[in-house]
């Protein structure tokens, strides 16, 4: 009787059920598919983190740059020379990271929270290149321009700056740390005989970097000066802007800082103790940048941010609201409902229907109404989230200044100049020239591009499930209470 | 049996107090045929739904059988209610949505009557009042009278000893009329029901053993008051 009852009286208010059940479909799918678009953006946000730390990295540790100091490779010394044609190779510590001694690791490891801890060393080989048409014979160098004035000297010349970043990595443990998100797609990989005492030096590519610069399998780079042989090109989800792999050794080597290291990636023992281990690194070494995926996360712009922003805050809120209107009209209808059936609930309870029952019948025609709403909410649910994950644009991420750093390195005399060469300035022996820029310009944005999806997890889906039976709960809480309250004489008294 | 002593019913409106029932004394004897008459809004149905249990005095007291339902707890009021009350109403007041047979089970529902005994029990009911064909119509198929005698089905289905009927035959022709008034009669005659009716109709009031004539509130003109009735009135002076 009680199924039958309910079924009839949903099909005879066909259009009210309707109207009820597409309301909270309208807001059930709008949570699933908003919570489909935060869990896309998660999802590319822990791609995004890990392509940037590597996969099993938890923490990273890092020497905060001082402002205005490093980053920039300092002025070119071009000596005295008079020659037309200016090469120089200079190989500087990454921008925004400063080296620290690679000894913290053996600190960091003995952590009772951290299970890893690899070094890298994070690297820029800028190459300035450029001819120069000397002044003619007897003409004395004329003075100093300012803001990019040329003077009165040299005249124009022509500058080629090429740079590529170079991170030296950890032989012996690659499967944390930069290259650990890495693929290879052709040639080796490194081995612990590339860090043997007279190895021949080698380098991974990565393979944008590979065809952007036409070099294959066998071929040669000149890094400070020293050739290095190209024996495999990887790629990466991370679109980090690292070019150059090279074994840690030879790119302390290569650079001048033997037993330095920029970047520490920690593994902490467990997925739970991460704030711990951070704690502890913390207190070990006071002076160091320490942070976690999620520190990191909170430095991530882009249009990847953008979306967190607008599914975290609009999306929620919207279907929140949404969602308590569905409520609402639902709870309206149903005390409405019982309202039109005042003398229905008074027969009832004439005939000796108690207050429970005619209760559990409202109620269980709500549930049912809201159920129906959250099976054709799932639906809608399920197709907004597969219009997201087939029209949303790719979503690009922006960490700016690299890995700890909070973007006020750089400092004067960083390239490139000002403006073009020209006077006396600042670019060493070249007579002429303007002041140097400020060294912003080579700070390192990495920026990642991922394809938003949105999937849909048994979670939410079960989530759409309990909103629906609330929904229909509170809409039949609301009427059932209306129906208790009705005393069957004053309901068959209405009628008369 | 009922004995209603001093029974007063009064409603707070927005405009103060209305006196529904001003004090009525009252003796129905198992197995009467009451009719109450009177004028509207003077207290006939407000009586008739104190004795049926769905609602309370203000005061005074409605004893049924020994028991004072008046102040009688709402479950036991419904048991009451779903065990030995059988209602018909003027307009029906058949569930819209469920057909003639499961308006009749609706009255089996609260008696945790198994399904199958249920569905037997009112086609019977049904059967009896002549509507043997017409089990699954829904009340929108079926005429004034046969949605009457639905009611009536409905009432007697649970086998009640009081059948309490509002203007039972208000809204119907007077061919119908007389048919839903014999059916009574005949219930009443041959399974020794107590009814108590409400009507306009003077010819239908004749029908009954005894007439109430109800006005503002009060008990006016009784005919064929039984012995028990006449008792308690004595004792009252």
């Amino acid at each position: 009787m009680f199924l039958t009852y309910l079924g009839r009286e949903l099909r005879r208010r066909l259009r009210q059920t309707l109207v009820v059940a597409v309301g909270l479909a309208v807001g059930i799918g709008l949570v699933i598919t908003v919570n489909a678009a935060s869990a896309g953006v998660a999802d590319a946000q822990s791609q995004v983190l890990s392509a940037l730390y590597g996969v099993g990295t938890d923490i990273t540790v890092t020497q905060q740059a001082e402002p205005g100091a490093g980053g920039g490779p300092g002025r070119f010394d071009f000596g005295d020379t008079t020659s037309e044609t200016v090469t120089q190779d200079r190989l500087m510590v990454g921008a925004g990271t400063t080296t620290m001694d690679a000894t913290v690791i053996d600190t960091i490891t003995s952590q009772p929270h951290v299970a890893r801890a690899v070094g890298s060393l994070q690297l820029t080989d800028v190459t300035l290149s450029g001819t120069f048409s000397p002044p003619p014979q007897g003409q004395q160098p004329g003075p100093g321009g300012q803001n990019g004035q040329g003077g009165q000297g040299w005249s124009r010349p022509q500058i080629d700056l090429n740079s590529f970043t170079i991170v030296g990595v950890d032989v012996t443990t690659l499967d944390v740390g930069p290259l650990s998100s890495a693929s290879l797609v052709d040639g080796r990989a490194f081995t612990t005989d590339d860090t043997a005492d007279g190895a021949a030096p080698v380098a991974l590519l990565s393979t944008e970097y590979a065809n952007t610069k036409n070099l294959a399998i066998g071929d040669t780079l000149t890094i400070a000066g020293t050739s290095v042989s190209v024996v495999g090109t990887v790629s990466s989800t991370s679109g980090e802007a690292t070019d150059v792999f090279l074994p840690l050794n030879l790119a302390q080597t290569l650079a001048g800082h033997e037993g330095k290291v920029t970047t520490i990636y920690v593994q902490a023992n467990g997925a739970d103790n991460v704030a711990t281990a951070q704690g502890e690194i913390q207190a070990a070494l006071p002076d160091l940048t320490v942070k976690t995926a999620s520190d990191l996360a909170s430095q991530i712009s882009g249009s990847l941010s953008s979306a967190s922003g607008l599914a975290n805050n609009l999306g929620r809120w919207l279907s929140i609201i949404v969602l308590v209107a569905a409520f609402a009209v639902a709870a309206l209808f149903t005390i409405s409902g019982v309202s039109r059936r005042v003398r229905e609930f008074g027969t009832l309870k004439a005939l000796g229907w108690r207050s429970p029952r005619i209760i559990g019948q409202v109620v269980g025609e709500s549930v049912v109404q809201g159920l129906l709403g959250g099976v054709l909410g799932i639906g809608l649910g399920l197709l907004g989230a597969f219009l997201v994950a087939r029209f949303a644009p790719d979503l690009t991420a922006t960490l700016t200044s690299g890995f700890g750093s909070d973007g006020r390195f750089g400092g004067a005399g960083a390239m490139p100049a000002g403006g073009p060469f020209g006077g006396g300035g600042e670019m060493g022996a070249l007579p002429g020239g303007g002041p140097g820029g400020p060294g912003g310009a080579f700070r390192t944005a990495s920026e990642i591009t991922v394809q938003l999806t949105a999937p849909v997890t048994f979670a939410s889906i079960a989530l759409a499930v309990g909103l629906a039976a609330a929904g229909g709960l509170i809409a039949g809480g609301f009427g059932g209470w209306r129906a208790s309250r009705l005393r069957p004489a004053d309901a068959l008294r209405r009628i008369d | 049996m009922y004995e209603l002593t001093n029974v007063i019913k009064k409603y707070e409106t927005k405009r103060g107090p209305v006196t529904a029932l001003a004090g009525i004394d009252l003796t129905i004897a198992d197995g009467d045929l009451v009719a109450i008459q009177g004028p509207t809004g003077h207290g006939k149905s407000t009586l008739l739904q104190m004795l049926g249990g769905l609602d309370r005095p203000t005061s005074g007291t409605i004893t049924f059988d020994g028991e004072d339902i008046g102040t009688m707890p709402e479950r036991r009021l419904a048991d009451l209610r779903a065990h030995k009350f059988g209602f018909v109403f003027q307009s029906f007041n058949l569930v819209p949505t469920l057909s003639a047979l499961e308006n009749v089970e609706a009255a089996l529902v609260p008696l945790t009557v198994p399904a199958a005994e249920r569905r037997e029990r009112a086609s019977r009911a049904l059967a009896e009042v002549g509507l043997a064909e017409r089990l699954d119509h829904l009340p929108s198929e079926l005429s004034g009278g046969q949605q009457q005698r639905v009611a009536i089905a409905r009432a007697l289905v649970k086998e009640p000893k009081v059948i309490l009927a509002d203007e039972p035959t208000g809204n119907l022709d007077e061919d119908t009329r007389d048919e839903i008034i014999e059916f009574i009669e005949e219930l009443h005659r041959e399974r020794g029901l107590t009814v108590i009716m409400v009507t306009h109709d003077t010819w239908v009031a004749q029908r009954a053993q005894r007439t109430l004539w109800i006005q503002k509130g009060k008990v006016k003109l009784r005919t064929g008051a039984p012995e028990q009735e006449r008792r308690l009135r004595t004792r009252r002076r």
